[in-house]
């Protein structure tokens, strides 16, 4: 098991290299559960402006990767750096201010908010997260200029989404694919710098599947973000990512185009011996 | 549709303060026409009594549930401690203001204004809520409602102790007067010296109806408890209608993702923590510390509960409805019930000094004993009652009254802006 | 080597752990105390009194002996709250009314059969007030009778309260279900008020005094709490250990999901879990009663708190662990007042419950959840 190990991890150092101005910095990443090692030394980098996938058999460890990145879970070991700074185990809200955020697996929505308060809790550093200013004869007005200033960016991006009739319905009322771009929505409000999306067409529909992606490229487009993407299926990574991530039993098999991935004998070992 | 659905679909026509206004003005109408229905001559006097006692129990109860309405409807705090911060409320204020040179026997306290010990009180809830807190807010919902039970246990335990009954600190004598309670500044002195003043008038009017001197101040605290109400609800609304509360009621709904949204949840926990348990603290002194004299048995647990019942009568999550709760349980649950019960007589049918006695009378055919005495113990029934309202709202009525209701949190109207900006996205 | 493994050890549990820290510190002291207390010395620091007094060997031997029986009846009664807490999911505010609920009927039974008669008004005896005191020792039987009285009857309250309330409630959260609980303890409560009356009742008091090892003074009704606890929980170890529904409700304790999957009855556990938990809830309250002598329509209600603080300290879910946890909490209860005034002992058991759950929220005995 450790044998073949050894050999990609050489690989990553040269691929790593490759990249030229990366975003985040994932370095020897460990995570351990009681005695169970879930994320075993993980190394990858993701360049600014890129989309990424980061693809692996049931188990790989993908979604405790994501979670260690964004201080769900402290890691183990390792480090991890996002925009040159050391970000290993900050918590969830420091990073979301620092630009890195991520949707979930399962969308989670804000179920008895309606759409629009989901949309518009995402800003940060709002003014009226501040007692004082929200009730304070004279400070509110403050309070109500920024409130209309986030409502209006809020439709704006439903609109994006096209979700805006959605608006004032019930989170938990969504369809599953709603939810996702719900989530989309929400994230973007942050003002991010990088987005982790955690299988977000998981359950969408192959329209509404379309779209999703569209947007992803017109984000990345007109406004640089950058996105790491896991999903299950091939064709969208394939298709869409320039730069993708095989994880397997916690480490990284391979990484590189699609060509360079489809042609990796041990990434299709790593799928046959899993589930396929 | 259920007869809540149309109770519902009625309240959701009104606007708040017409609800809120309606709602207790039909209590005040049904206490009038029970003093006009049992009092005879002297109905208006007992009118007063009624509708005085009433009101000072609604305000108490809907300072109580706003409070627990910021800290578990908004943010899904589950505290059950609320008897516990009430005492550190009271007991702070109790201490800062009871006299220097107290009557024989009693505990002497700073002596500091009123107005000192409200603010002074309210502050130190605060702090023990926040203190209380810090380690506590991680822990699950219901260990958290455990944690906090044992506090407030704890609080009441300590108040009672003798060895705090009388202490010197820095030299000057003060203390919780233990299990015998402390007097101190009455909030009702405020009521006394507003009608004697410039209520004066008023007091001869109201004497000339034949309504008592000690009814009419009761009767003037409850509005002023009503205007603090008020007060408390507006500060609350724009917590509530406002990111601040969005925050909350996110951290309700999924902590975690709070969290990935970049907001620092275990603060915005805190604070509210601190402001319900100021709330409280308030409530302790102006509700149970009407009369200007406190002891630990008005702080037992039991209290909590009746909290969290009018809280969900009236629907957790709404600020209206918390008020609506507060009236509908201290006013038809708490009060009337008992009322009733003293004033309704079966015809000259004595009532049992116990139930084997009346259940005896109920064998040989005649209902009449045991009739009298379930008339003669309505007030310990009542709360089988509100156990049973308790229990049939949550299976059946979750929301309460109006805790379906949508009321977004934020400052401003929520409708599509009018300009052009939104048209250019699609291409 | 050793020693300095050991102060190791001890920077590593000051620096990771800094709870534990000050928990072994406060614990030791109190040790430390207790033992110069017990050897009549005092020691000052500064002008100060340190720690010491004077204490004797029974009177601390007394004070174990009250904490255990105390502790072994919130034990019994904190079986059934540890267990409708894992295998239902909830914290049952009720448990403590079940309790007196189970106390009431036994007594009423064990003393309208011992009052028959003897002339006594029936409404009398119902009531509880003719001022008679029952011992084991003078009324073996009416004290029997009552005790399978407690535990029967209770059972078949809480299944009533089960079929009416909980089961409409079965997929609801665990928040609603406790706020329910707290009606059903509300009506339970006042109706005992309502039939009984809400005066405290004297109904026992010991018929004999014996004294074990020339320095423990106990008496026949304290024998009794004694030996029934004890083969109460011997009996529902044997049924949890040898018994396939035993079996099963230790897997619905570790994982309700887990034993649906494998087939295991659930409805069927869950009846068993409150006829378990509401038989002992009662018993342990007539035994509570028979010890301490009086009964009132709130005495489950004080102490529920205190089988919460058991049932956590022992660990939610585990049975063992609220029979420990009970004489445990039962011994903090009464041994603080070596240290404590009596008015605040109770509160040092609720800190006690305070501190495991910040803490070690799965209880000190935690890491073996059940069996």
């Amino acid at each position: 098991m450790s044998e073949p190990e050894a050999a990609p991890r050489q690989e990553t150092a040269v691929t790593s290299d490759a990249i030229e101005s990366p975003l985040l910095e994932v370095d020897g990443l460990r995570k351990e559960f009681g005695g169970v090692v879930a994320v075993d030394g993980a190394t990858f980098s993701v360049a600014e402006g890129s989309l990424t996938g980061l693809i692996g058999p049931n188990g790989a460890g993908k979604s405790t990767t994501f979670n260690c990145i964004t201080g769900i879970h402290e890691p183990t070991g390792g480090r991890v750096t996002f925009d040159g700074q050391d970000i290993t185990g900050l918590a969830p809200y420091t990073l979301a201010n620092r630009g890195l955020v991520r949707t979930f697996q399962i969308a989670r929505e804000l179920s008895e908010m309606t759409v629009l308060e989901n949309v518009m809790l995402a800003p940060g550093g709002q003014v009226g997260e501040s007692v004082l200013r929200s009730v304070t004869p004279g400070l509110r007005s403050e309070v109500i200029k920024a409130e209309a200033a986030v409502r209006d960016r809020a439709w704006e991006t439903l609109e994006f989404f096209e979700i805006d009739h959605l608006a004032h319905e019930n989170a938990g009322n969504l369809s599953g694919g709603q939810r996702k771009l719900l989530e989309m929505a929400r994230v973007l409000m942050t003002d991010p710098e990088m987005i982790l999306l955690d299988e977000p067409l998981a359950g969408v529909n192959p329209t509404l599947e379309e779209k999703l992606l569209e947007r992803i490229h017109e984000l990345r487009r007109e406004q640089g973000l950058t996105f790491l993407l896991v999903e299950h299926d091939m064709d969208v990574i394939m298709n869409n990512c320039e730069h993708i991530i095989v994880m397997h039993q916690g480490s990284v098999l391979a990484e590189g185009d699609a060509e360079t991935i489809t042609s990796d004998e041990r990434v299709l070992e790593a799928y046959l011996g899993g589930d396929v | 549709m259920s007869t809540v659905d149309t109770i519902r679909g009625r309240l959701d026509a009104l606007p708040d303060v017409g609800l809120v206004v309606g709602f207790i003005g039909a209590i005040w109408a049904v206490m009038l026409v029970l003093a006009i229905a049992v009092g005879g001559a002297n109905w208006a006097n007992l009118a007063a009594g009624f509708v005085g006692s009433v009101t000072v129990l609604i305000g108490g109860y809907a300072i109580l549930a706003l409070a627990l309405n910021l800290q578990w409807g908004y943010t899904g705090l589950f505290n059950i401690g609320i008897a516990g911060f009430m005492a550190v409320g009271a007991y702070t204020t109790a201490i800062l203001t009871a006299p220097t040179d107290p009557a024989a026997g009693a505990v002497p306290g700073l002596g500091l204004p009123l107005w000192v010990g409200l603010i002074g009180g309210m502050v130190m809830a605060a702090i023990v809520g926040g203190l209380a807190a810090l380690p506590a807010l991680r822990l699950k919902a219901d260990y958290l409602a455990i944690v906090t039970v044992a506090f407030s246990e704890i609080i009441r335990l300590i108040v009672n102790w003798d060895g705090l009954a009388e202490v010197s600190l820095f030299g000057v004598p003060v203390g919780t007067g233990g299990a015998t309670g402390i007097s101190f500044k009455s909030a009702n002195d405020v009521a006394s010296t507003l009608i004697n003043g410039v209520g004066q008038p008023l007091v001869t009017a109201a004497e000339g109806v034949g309504v008592s001197g000690p009814n009419l101040a009761n009767l003037t605290y409850g509005i002023l408890l009503l205007l603090v109400v008020a007060a408390s609800y507006w500060v609350l609304a724009r917590i509530t209608d406002s990111p601040f509360g969005r925050v909350l009621k996110a951290i309700r709904e999924d902590e975690t993702v709070t969290q990935s949204l970049g907001k620092d949840t275990r603060l915005f926990k805190i604070k509210t923590f601190m402001i319900g348990c100021a709330l409280m603290g308030l409530a302790g002194v102006l509700f149970r510390g009407q009369a200007g004299y406190i002891s630990p048995q008005q702080f037992r647990p039991t209290i909590t509960f009746y909290v969290f019942a009018a809280l969900i009568i009236g629907g957790s999550g709404s600020n209206t409805g918390s008020i609506v709760g507060a009236a509908t349980f201290s006013g038809l649950l708490f009060y009337l019930p008992a009322r009733l019960g003293e004033n309704i007589s079966l015809g000259g049918t004595r009532a049992p000094g116990n139930i084997v006695d009346a259940v005896a009378g109920f064998a040989s055919l005649d209902p009449a004993p045991l009739l009298a005495y379930i008339i003669s113990n309505v007030s310990t029934l009542r709360f089988v009652l509100i156990g049973v309202v308790l229990i049939y709202i949550i299976q059946n009525q979750p929301d309460g009254l109006l805790g379906h209701r949508n009321e977004p949190a934020t400052s401003v109207s929520l409708d599509r802006p009018q300009s052009g900006s939104g048209g250019e996205t699609d291409e | 080597m050793g020693i300095a493994e050991f102060a190791r050890d001890g920077r590593v549990v000051v620096g990771e752990r800094p709870g534990a820290a000050v928990v072994a510190a406060v614990g030791g002291f109190l040790l430390l105390d207790l033992v110069a207390k017990l050897a009549g010395t005092t020691v000052f620091f500064v002008g100060t009194k340190l720690l010491g007094g004077s204490l004797t060997v029974s009177s601390l031997l007394s004070m174990v002996v009250d904490g255990l029986l105390v502790g072994l009846a919130v034990g019994l009664a904190g079986i059934g709250l540890s267990m409708t807490y894992s295998i239902l999911d909830f914290a049952n505010f009720a448990h403590g009314d079940t309790v007196t609920v189970g106390a009431f009927l036994g007594w009423v039974a064990a003393y309208i059969t011992a009052g028959l008669g003897t002339g006594a008004p029936i409404a009398e005896l119902f009531m509880l007030n003719s001022g008679r005191q029952l011992s084991t020792v003078s009324t073996l039987a009416p004290v029997l009778l009552g005790l399978v009285v407690a535990g029967v009857g209770s059972i078949g309250i809480v299944l009533l309260i089960d079929r009416l309330t909980y089961r409409p409630m079965r997929d609801t959260d665990n928040i609603s279900l406790l706020i329910a609980s707290i009606g059903v303890a509300l009506a339970l409560r006042y109706l005992i008020a309502f039939v009984f009356g809400t005066e405290t009742s004297g109904v026992a008091s010991g018929g004999l005094r014996v004294t074990v090892f020339s320095m423990i003074s106990v008496t026949d009704n304290e024998i009794t709490l004694l030996v029934v606890s004890v083969l109460l929980m011997l009996g529902v170890h044997l049924l949890l250990q040898r018994t396939k529904l035993g079996k099963a409700m230790r897997a619905m304790a570790d994982n309700e999901d887990l034993a649906r999957v494998t087939g295991i009855p659930t409805e069927r556990v869950i009846r068993l879990t409150w006829i378990l938990g509401g038989g002992l809830a009662g018993i342990g309250g007539y035994l509570l009663v028979l010890e301490s002598g009086t009964i009132s329509f709130n005495f489950g209600w004080i102490l529920l708190l205190l089988i919460f603080a058991a049932v956590i300290v022992g660990g939610i879910g585990s049975i063992y662990g609220a029979m420990a946890g009970g004489i445990l909490i039962g011994l903090v209860d009464s041994l603080a007042l070596i240290w404590l005034p009596s008015g605040l002992t109770r509160a040092s058991a609720f800190l006690v419950l305070i501190v495991v759950l910040l803490l070690r929220p799965s209880g000190i005995f935690g890491g073996v959840s059940t069996a």
